[in-house]
């Protein structure tokens, strides 16, 4: 069964009849990955969000369920919601610059959750999220731990915040562009942290990312979006096998290759962008009438 | 780098001690005046009236800063005039303090209709002539201390909600915020762990600022008459007083002129000493 099944979710800006998501479906099995892939603006972000129920406050959801864990969010009241939300899932943010609170010392921010979500006494959460500390190979995690954010760089930054995000064993975690903030060389050893992480723990990950050379290191499945739609569902070897859409084709065209670094980049052709264009019409059309 | 970093924390070291000092002076007098003053700052001696301060030629001995035209004790008057000034600073202070910084920090993390209501609320508040919302206060409680307290509170708290209300907006938006949420963090939790340490730093700065500008304000409404009664020695007052009679006895109005500028300076000083060397991210 799946652990996360979105059911047609359509959300847009309050009292606004503009579309952020429509219509999106798809679903994540325990322990899968999946990539959701899209240019700014397709809503990647916004369904790790609303899965999450951190939605901007000018944001509603207009349509569909999310279904977690055999439950569906929405039927739930708010506190409930929350609590469910808490006990079993987790956010890695974007940016691990501003992703710790720089007035507070590690330790807190690490074993909050552990206080929070399992009902842990402080001590043993101390204890745990050095464990942890160890864990995403931070060398000295007891000086880690009395330290403030800006005594850190950005990866050791970023390794926290996965450690963190582990450290109560969620069921699922929403990686919200993980690796974007860090420069490359660092971004290469996060995502094999987090690959490492997600398959020692066996943690289901909504992996959003714009970078589709990351989607082919550590996800199962992935989803294309446009416009706040899903343009195609697919597993990941026959994705980079075939793409399907002719969305999805373009995109994979348009990333650069390792293999020739002195090839002009292709862009997504204007053809190919007003289909998907003519799509969303097509469906919003259909929407008005329903 | 390290050395740049040194002559920031040297300069906010004098800066900081210097006006804690001054302060500590300020409070050491109000909390002894009886003690340390020479005279009775209320005790009248007409023979006495306008002796100039020591180092003048026909000083009277004993009266170290002089005398005014009532042949009062300025040092003990001015001694005296601490106690009001700083009950007023550190009361007057921290009840705008915690008012404004309260609301601000609620609109600006809640938002919502929280924040509407809040936010139109300041906006119609501040519309009103401050000096002139003051007296018209003051006319209907009766003068007083805790007229002028409650006074500074009413016209100064939109201050702190305007300033605090943006860091809170601000901070409200960090990822931080959000993995508390997702943790299932309550608001108020989330706002007092989360937000409160963020936006103390700035907090601080405008509670010594205000401080400062409650002592300002006494010192306004007693030197138009509408604070405490006129025997009681307030720096206000004296100033008003020392008006009058400037060019027979400037020390009148010298010397509390001075103490008032130097506890309003040594405010402001603690405020941004005090931000540098606790800002974790300028430490």
């Amino acid at each position: 069964m799946n652990y996360l099944e979105l059911k047609g979710l359509s959300a847009r800006i309050m009292r606004q009849n503009h579309p952020l998501l429509r219509s999106v479906s798809l679903a994540l099995a325990p322990g899968e990955v999946r990539g959701l892939v899209g240019e700014s603006g397709a809503g990647k972000s916004m369904i790790g969000k609303a899965v999450l129920g951190i939605l901007p406050k000018a944001v509603e959801l207009t349509g569909g369920e999310i279904w977690l864990d055999g439950q569906d969010l929405q039927r739930l009241s708010a506190r409930d919601r929350r609590h469910r939300i808490g006990q079993s899932c987790a956010l890695i943010p974007q940016d691990p610059l501003t992703a710790l609170n720089p007035s507070r010392r590690i330790a807190p921010q690490i074993t909050d959750r552990l206080v929070d979500i399992l009902g842990w006494e402080r001590a043993r959460a101390v204890t745990r999220a050095e464990e942890l500390l160890h864990e995403v190979r931070i060398e000295d995690p007891a000086r880690v731990m009395r330290a403030y954010p800006h005594e850190l760089s950005g990866g050791m930054r970023q390794r926290i915040l996965i450690a963190s995000a582990f450290a109560a064993e969620p069921k699922l975690i929403v990686a919200d562009e993980p690796t974007t903030a860090l420069d490359v060389t660092v971004q290469k050893q996060i995502l094999k942290l987090i690959k490492d992480m997600q398959a020692r723990h066996g943690t289901a990950i909504l992996f959003v990312t714009h970078d589709l050379g990351v989607v082919s290191k550590v996800c199962n499945r992935l989803s294309v979006l446009y416009g706040g739609m899903v343009v195609e569902d697919n597993d990941i070897d026959s994705f980079f096998a075939g793409p399907r859409h002719p969305y999805s084709r373009a995109l994979l065209a348009a990333t650069p290759k390792y293999t020739d670094p002195g090839a002009s980049l292709t862009p997504v052709p204007d053809s190919v962008i007003a289909g998907v264009r003519g799509e969303i019409e097509a469906f919003d059309q259909r929407q008005a009438h329903v | 780098m390290a050395d740049a970093r040194m002559m920031v924390r040297r300069q906010a070291g004098a800066r900081l001690w210097l006006s804690a000092f001054w302060l500590g002076l300020v409070a050491l007098a109000a909390l002894f005046a009886p003690l340390i003053a020479p005279h009775d700052p209320l005790a009248q001696d007409l023979f006495l009236g306008r002796m100039p301060p020591f180092w003048v030629a026909g000083a009277e001995p004993g009266y170290w800063l002089g005398t005014d035209s009532l042949g009062r004790d300025v040092l003990s008057r001015l001694i005296y005039g601490a106690r009001i000034a700083l009950t007023v600073a550190l009361v007057a202070g921290a009840a705008t303090c915690v008012l404004g910084a309260g609301l601000g920090l609620m609109a600006g993390y809640m938002r919502g209709w929280v924040d509407t209501v809040i936010s139109r609320f300041i906006d119609i508040w501040m519309a009103f002539p401050p000096v002139l919302f003051s007296i018209l206060l003051i006319a209907v409680m009766g003068p007083g201390l805790i007229s002028i307290i409650i006074a500074i509170v009413i016209i100064d708290w939109t201050r702190f909600a305007r300033v605090i209300r943006a860091e809170a907006m601000g901070q409200g938006a960090m990822d931080y915020v959000a993995s508390a949420r997702v943790a299932g963090r309550g608001r108020i939790s989330t706002m007092l762990t989360e937000i409160l340490p963020n936006v103390l730093p700035t907090i601080v700065v405008l509670l010594t600022l205000e401080m400062g500008i409650a002592v300002i304000i006494e010192a306004i409404l007693s030197f138009v008459n509408l604070s405490i009664p006129t025997d009681d020695a307030t720096w206000g007052g004296m100033i008003s007083e020392g008006r009058v009679s400037i060019h027979q006895a400037w020390w009148v109005l010298v010397f509390p002129l001075i103490a008032l500028f130097l506890t309003v300076l040594a405010f402001s000083q603690l405020g941004e000493g005090l931000k540098d060397r606790y800002d974790p991210v300028l430490r």
